[in-house]
């Protein structure tokens, strides 16, 4: 053998290797930099377990309680992080029990990767035990899946996986693998995936159409910009604030763009849609250029359609070409990635000031003042507010904490009142309106950046939809902070029954159990406060602590989330009591 | 926009996946859209299939809708097109009594004035093949339906668009890319 020969086949001899398609899995993890993912083990998924524990070393598993607290907790960590989410079950129930949180990362744009054990290729079809059509089931919310039936598919398959759940708008992606897949050899090699030819994961932005849209702006007498997540996603918050500061404009929030721009920033003026800020809805009726930034006009931002924003020109800077005129009609559509679109927006901008204009929300943030936010967080009632908590949190945490809130009215106050001064803060379920998401998503949000307070805000009925993360949090000694708002209550739909149901509370009060004691069986370290001189100890004592922290408020039974722009109203019509 | 209902050919080029027809379908059946015929098959370019799809539906709804398709990782260029803007045709096979080929001799001359073609005849049967338009073929089953029909099956649409599609150029431009 010459020595040119021998080299090459030492070379080919390192990179390749003879192995079974569940250590390929764990060497493709490992190889995409994933150092910890959740799941629950259990028949279809065993090999590769036996895997992560040999490897325990490197890559880190956290057993949830369920496999819908390993998807919401994998998606905790994504948004955090901005890394990709890795969530692992077992075939049938396992893989059923991650589809809520598959299809929260898909309406809320998560890069996700989740793994499911399936039964041998030759039982698909047969009804075997534990056998579902887990790529059939999650087809409608997934970015991409598939299932890989040999070993030697592994590799690619999870490269691709990777590689789309988190290019151009990100998304959970779910790869299926049968058991004989998993025992069965492969000569492994892991390229990572760099392209599908048939998926244009970030459209070339159109110089003409940033002209286009830099005219309208320096045209604008009263221009307004509402950026959502997508300013998060594409790493755009520097250049969204540099065109704000420039141009001098007002810019409202969506709910899962809050915290991309500092909460007291003074172009901030607060955040839109049903529940969002009286100023924004109301203005957006009267703005004469709306600028939309990586946002997509869910119905609970523009309330009725006939009669959004139709005075003015608008313009919508998106990755996704789909989200264009989906809902709203724009003006000029400017696709692309939105760092490298702002960035390109920015230089053709004249500086300019829009005082008066500013002014206009100014007024209407004092009346929304007088007669709700000063109510909500300077109560003089007797009952504790949501809202008191919150300011409490604020001037705890100093608006460092990243709050992960749950769904409902607590969600509302969380993100109304949040002081956030920190990108990637409000980690929440926009689109999907998950109960349960929180108490499981701080855990993810936790570990994925260990370094940062983070405070899961959750009302007494999603607490107990995922109650069992407790023993995740009890074991890993993850030292969340959990706050219970607790209005024995669920208290956003009694809200809509006071209001539209003649106050019949079908279903909606709740006789909750001792929340205390469950969190100290699980030797969390835990509060209740009831009465206003408590508060602001017990929320020092929890911010303080080194552990995990569990501290419920009882607050006010029926108090209402306002401002509210009723379903089907036009936002304009906004309600401030 | 026109919000007029009408015809529109919906033309995918995708890989050739397992799952991708169930991905396709979700689409048209989470917007609540009927399908009115759906053919799939190989494409001009070897490695790529194409759906064409038939839906009733107004412009508006397929302008959103193709942009959904084209959000779908493996469908490679989605189009929609009218009826004017495509060449189209649509095909059936019509099983029928041989005894009545000599017992009804207008069945012969049925079958000439309507340009179909005789596929294959034994005693018991003979198959009936004819291409064309949807009323072409409606007035034929109707014409035979009096002497009595074994079997009818119709065809989805299949259709060419009269403009180019350039899905080889995007193809090539992804390779150059990424060599």
């Amino acid at each position: 053998m010459n020595t040119q020969t021998e080299n090459k086949t030492q070379e080919v001899a390192s990179k390749t290797m003879r192995i079974s398609g569940s250590e390929a899995v764990v060497r493709s993890l490992i190889a995409e930099g994933v150092d910890i993912l959740y799941g629950y083990p259990g028949g279809a998924i065993m090999p590769v377990y036996d895997e992560l524990f040999k490897f325990q070393d490197q890559i880190h598993h956290v057993l949830t309680r369920h496999e819908q607290g390993a998807a919401h907790a994998a998606q905790g960590y994504a948004r955090i992080s901005g890394k990709v989410g890795v969530a692992m079950a077992t075939s049938g129930p396992g893989a059923t029990n991650l589809v809520t949180g598959i299809a929260d990362a898909q309406i809320d744009s998560t890069p996700l990767v989740c793994i499911t054990g399936q039964v041998f290729s030759h039982l698909l079809g047969s009804d075997a035990f534990q056998e579902t059509d887990i790529v059939g089931i999650s087809t409608p919310v997934t970015k991409w899946n598939c299932q890989v039936t040999k070993a030697a598919d592994i590799p690619k398959a999870l490269a691709k996986a990777f590689y789309i759940a988190k290019s151009g708008r990100p998304g959970p992606v779910l790869v299926d693998i049968t058991k004989d897949a998993q025992v069965g050899e492969l000569d492994f090699e892991y390229e990572p995936c760099k392209g599908v030819r048939s998926y244009i994961p970030v459209p070339k932005t159109n110089p003409a159409d940033v002209q286009a849209a830099a005219d309208l702006i320096n045209a604008a007498k009263k221009p307004m910009i509402v950026w959502g997540q997508g300013v998060i996603l594409g790493k755009a918050e520097e250049e969204l604030k540099a065109v704000i500061e420039k141009a001098g404009i007002p810019s409202a929030w969506t709910i899962l763009g809050a915290s991309a721009i500092p909460t007291s920033h003074p172009l901030n003026i607060g955040m839109v849609g049903m529940h969002g800020n009286y100023a924004p809805n109301k203005l957006t009726n009267e703005c004469d250029v709306l600028i939309a930034i990586g946002m997509r006009f869910d119905d609970r931002v523009t309330g009725k359609l006939d009669s959004y924003a139709k005075q003015a020109k608008v313009i919508h800077f998106d990755i996704d070409p789909a989200e264009v005129d989906k809902n709203v009609k724009t003006d000029v559509a400017v696709i692309g990635d939105s760092k490298d679109s702002l960035a390109q927006l920015l230089p053709l901008l004249e500086a300019k000031s829009h005082e008066a204009w500013l002014q206009e929300f100014k007024d209407l943030y004092a009346i929304e003042f007088e007669k709700v936010i000063k109510h909500d967080i300077h109560p003089v009632k007797e009952g504790l507010t949501m809202g008191e908590v919150l300011r409490q949190i604020n001037e705890e945490t100093k608006g460092q904490a990243a709050i992960v809130s749950d769904v409902g009215q607590h969600q509302m106050i969380a993100c109304r009142y949040a002081d956030f001064k920190v990108t990637k803060s409000n980690i929440t379920s926009g689109g999907l309106g998950t109960m349960g998401f929180a108490l499981p998503a701080a855990i993810g949000a936790k570990m994925g950046a260990p370094d940062r307070e983070v405070v899961a805000i959750i009302g007494d009925g999603g607490y107990q939809m995922n109650i069992q993360e407790l023993g995740t949090i009890f074991q890993t000694k993850v030292p969340v902070k959990i706050v219970v708002l607790n209005n024995e209550f669920l208290g956003m739909v009694r809200q809509w029954q006071q209001l539209f149901f003649d106050k019949r509370y079908a279903s909606t009060e709740m006789t909750n159990p001792d929340f205390v004691t469950i969190a100290k069986g699980y030797h969390i370290d835990a509060k209740r406060v009831s009465k206003r001189e408590e508060l602001a100890d017990a929320v020092k004592e929890m911010i303080a602590s080194e552990n995990s922290y569990f501290l419920e408020v009882c607050v006010e039974k029926e108090d209402n989330v306002f401002p509210m722009v009723p379903t089907g109203a036009s936002v304009s019509d906004v309600r401030l009591s | 926009m026109n919000e007029e209902i009408k015809s529109y050919t919906i033309s995918l080029y995708t890989e050739n996946n397992i799952g991708l027809l169930n991905r396709v379908s979700a689409i048209f059946q989470r917007r609540h859209i009927n399908i009115e015929s759906l053919t799939t098959s190989q494409s001009e370019i070897d490695d790529v299939f194409r759906f064409v799809i038939v839906v009733n539906i107004t412009e508006a709804q397929a302008a959103k809708i193709v942009r959904q398709f084209e959000k779908q990782v493996e469908v490679i260029r989605a189009y929609y097109h009218t009826d004017e803007q495509t060449i189209y045709t649509e095909s059936c096979m019509f099983k029928i009594k041989s005894a009545l080929l000599f017992e009804e001799p207008q069945i012969q001359n049925i079958i000439k004035d309507s340009n179909s073609r005789i596929v294959t005849v034994n005693k018991e049967f003979f198959v009936l093949e004819k291409s064309g338009r949807r009323h072409e073929i409606e007035s034929l089953r109707r014409d035979l339906n009096v002497f009595g029909i074994m079997q009818f099956v119709r065809a989805g649409r299949i259709a060419v668009t009269k403009d180019e599609m350039r899905v080889t150029d995007m193809l090539m431009a992804f390779n150059n890319h990424n060599n």
